[in-house]
């Protein structure tokens, strides 16, 4: 009876598989619903499935081309990640977002061989944004090191532009992504004349003891943190225990969400972070999610994520990929997509305020111009405070620039050395 | 009834000492072999490469270097993470210092460095055993990793702190990088393990492993028969490290192309290889492979009947993988606690008999 059953059910899937493929747009999400990242990982894939739910319901797809995706779980893991790049492949997949530093760097030569584009939103390699040593990784709407330069920004804002003889300490989780800030940093202190003290946290990130006793020893000024999964709210709960004062305590992007604070509780009040696009679930779009996909019982995971930092995003990375399909529909004038015209689409991405209105997303994210030379997008962050008693987010500033004049040239040179290792051309026509 | 000694006779000792005396067996080994050359690169795609193939013959290369440390010398280790990132690194910085040196010699002189590196961590072995011993290993573990992490000469002084391979040539074919071929990584992992496991069944049946297993039984009485101890064990670590050395430097330039010390070689890993050894058999050159096999094999076979057949969502399916993995290492091991060589070992014996037992 039961293997009667199984072997029905892998007839059907067979069946399935060989029917005849209609035109549709193939998606995989890496995600990680498990392991110590698992509390940021599940608002995020939740926030990505939806928005393509919402999609195929409301408009019947893109142009008329349903949304297929494919999840895998990649347990933050390398590994894991691989495998489900390799897998998902070849279910003719138009674009990937790994949603981790380290499965990154490990797919941009892969998927750069198999022409097939990368978006790591706000993480991933920084010199990625150089379009013209890396034609298939994309990294709008802004990279790690505007993202360290923009907390220095506001730093030196508070400080009245002066951080002579000042201590700043990096809190970062020890791997590609933690790292990824140093150089940035490094060269900032120099312009700006602070101590930068960098303090490693390994994986898992359940052990900050001696971490917390070195920044209670040593008094920085401010902290930052370049953290993820569980070390965020490890970090933020020492922090507590040593009574950092909060608000001298600020965050990357992706150490920003309500499940990096929650479990402090009051002693989190106040604790910064930097983000790209708003919070809440105060915008149009969220009717019709409520109408098409949450009354629907469409709604992924246990639907108690909804308007989060990190659904939110997981939102907004759905909405980009979904505009940048239309765009290449629109450029190669064609419903059956390859990753190469998905390429294209991303390379001429233009989701500028009007459009972000339409789609009912007024004000929530910074407008993003892509082009040939630039994939990194406009490098804007803005920072928000964590207020324990009403358990919300609030921006506290607008929407700062990065310091330019010192990312630019790193990423120049990042990306020039990467250039130079792998032979190869500059695009763009230069 | 097919598969029995009988009518096989052996007219030397060399006949009777070979590693597999019945034909049967001769013919189904050279078989798998025959395919696993030159059967299998003309039907391997990316998938079967990056997830499944190479995978295995990285991890039965690092299970067979402990074996020869953990099962025939009886020395416990949980330093094989550190020792593949000495591999890795090794064949990182010979790959950046001599960009014309052969890939196959560079691997083979990372397999060579992590030896040295092992045979150092190794000396504390003369006068701790048991679990301390695997304490020490412990810190060889952390302390290597953390040097990968701290000194940023290992790493070329990158931004991200990791190592990326360059493409290297062999025969005028990409085996490293992006654009290699699949056929060919596999090719290449299947000769170096072939040739290895080759090499360690020799060693182990030969003089030196004689020895490992005599002082592995008793050390005591070992040395009182003329077994050198510090010859012995310092070997054994050099071995070990060997093998777990090149599996290093496969995995990276191999299999991923690009790693980060802290999660490619962290504790985890060790953990992997030592559990490896002990499901597959101890003391045993099929059980490093067969160890191999369940555990880098049964997640992504589980993971593409879960997900794959039956359309279950990916956190369940990862968590019933997790729970699977981990009862069918219990049952194996309370039905079998020498693991699964010893299971092979006695189905060919009732098979020998079969069907007629008595």
């Amino acid at each position: 009876m039961k293997l009667a059953r199984i072997a029905t059910v892998a007839a059907a899937a067979l069946m399935m598989g060989a029917a005849p493929a209609l035109a549709e747009l193939v998606f995989p999400s890496l995600s990680y619903r498990t392991g110590p990242y698992a509390p940021n990982g599940i608002p995020f894939a939740d926030g990505y499935a939806d928005y393509f739910t919402l999609v195929n319901e409301r408009d019947g797809g893109v142009e008329g081309v349903k949304i297929n995706m494919i999840e895998c779980e990649t347990g933050y893991n390398t590994e894991k990640g691989v495998e489900c790049y390799e897998s998902t492949k070849g279910e003719g997949a138009l674009m990937y977002q790994p949603l981790s530093t380290g499965i990154t760097y490990q797919l941009i030569p892969k998927a750069t061989a198999d022409g097939i584009p990368i978006h790591s939103m706000g993480y991933g390699r920084t010199s990625a944004a150089n379009g013209k040593v890396f034609s298939n990784v994309f990294n709008y709407p802004g990279t790690y090191w505007d993202a360290a330069s923009i907390i220095v920004k506001h730093i030196l804002d508070q400080e009245g532009g002066d951080l002579k003889g000042k201590k700043i300490a990096l809190v970062y989780h020890n791997s590609a992504y933690g790292k990824e800030p140093i150089r940035t940093l490094e060269e900032l202190a120099k312009k700006h004349g602070f101590e930068l003290s960098l303090l490693p946290v390994d994986h898992p990130g359940q052990e900050q003891k001696s971490t917390w006793l070195q920044i209670r020893r040593d008094r920085p000024d401010y902290v930052t943190m370049w953290g993820w999964g569980v070390m965020n709210q490890v970090a933020i709960k020492e922090a507590a225990n040593i009574r950092y004062p909060m608000d001298h305590f600020i965050g990357v992007w992706w150490s920003a969400s309500e499940n990096d604070v929650l479990p402090a509780g009051e002693a989190a009040d106040g604790y910064k972070a930097i983000t790209f696009h708003a919070v809440g679930s105060d915008f149009p779009i969220y009717d019709d999610l409520k109408k098409h996909v949450y009354d629907a019982g469409k709604a992924a995971g246990a639907g108690d994520q909804h308007g989060t930092v990190l659904y939110n995003r997981g939102m907004v990375a759905a909405m980009w990929a979904v505009e940048a399909a239309r765009k290449a529909m629109e450029i190669h004038g064609t419903k059956e997509l390859t990753p190469a015209m998905m390429r294209d689409g991303m390379e001429a991405l233009d989701v500028d305020e009007a459009r972000l209105a339409e789609l009912g997303l007024p004000d929530f994210t910074v407008p993003v111009k892509v082009s040939c030379e630039s994939h990194g997008g406009p490098g804007l962050g803005a920072i928000q405070q964590w207020d324990a008693k009403a358990k919300k987010w609030s921006l506290i500033t607008g929407y700062i620039e990065a310091d330019r004049a010192v990312v630019d040239p790193l990423i120049m040179e990042d990306s020039m050395a990467f250039a130079k290792e792998n032979n190869i051309e500059m695009r763009c026509g230069s | 009834m097919f598969y029995r000694e009988a009518g096989d006779f052996k007219t030397s000792y060399r006949a009777d000492q070979q590693t597999f005396p019945i034909r049967l067996d001769r013919i189904m080994f050279w078989g798998f072999i025959a395919f696993a050359f030159l059967v299998v690169p003309f039907l391997i795609n990316d998938y079967w490469e990056k997830s499944i193939l190479v995978p295995f013959l990285v991890w039965s290369m690092a299970a067979l270097g402990l074996n020869i440390l953990t099962g025939y010398c009886g020395q416990v280790s949980l330093g094989t993470g550190g020792f593949m990132a000495v591999g890795a690194y090794a064949a990182y910085k010979l790959m950046t210092a001599f960009p014309d040196l052969n890939i196959v010699i560079v691997i083979v002189l990372s397999g060579g460095v992590t030896a040295m590196v092992g045979v150092l961590f190794g000396l504390p072995s003369l006068r701790i055993k048991g679990f301390y011993l695997a304490v020490a290993t412990l810190a060889a573990q952390f302390f290597l990793i953390w040097v990968f992490n701290k000194f940023a000469w290992f790493y070329n002084y990158s931004a991200s702190g990791q190592i990326t391979a360059p493409e290297r040539t062999l025969f005028g074919i990409a085996v490293t990088g992006p654009s290699a071929p699949p056929w060919a990584t596999y090719l290449l992992c299947l000769s170096i393990v072939f040739v290895f496991a080759w090499v360690a069944r020799n060693l182990t049946r030969g003089r030196v492993g004689r020895s490992w297993m005599a002082i592995r039984d008793m050390d005591i009485a070992a040395e009182i028969i003329g077994v050198e101890p510090l010859k012995a064990k310092l070997s054994a670590f050099a071995v070990s490290s060997f093998y777990v050395g090149i599996a290093g430097a496969m995995y990276f330039t191999l299999w991923f192309g690009a790693v980060e010390p802290t999660e490619a070689f962290g504790i985890n890993q060790s953990f992997r290889a030592l559990f490896m050894v002990i499901l597959g058999g101890l003391g045993s050159i099929f059980g490093s492979f067969a160890g191999a096999a369940f555990l880098v094999l049964l997640p992504v076979l589980f993971k593409n009947i879960m997900v794959g057949q039956f359309g279950w969502p990916t956190d369940l399916a990862t968590h019933v993988e997790i729970m699977l993995v981990g009862g069918l290492i219990i049952f194996f091991l309370i039905v079998e606690p020498h693991g699964l060589a010893r299971l092979w070992q006695i189905a060919k014996e009732k098979l020998r008999l079969w069907p007629f037992p008595h």
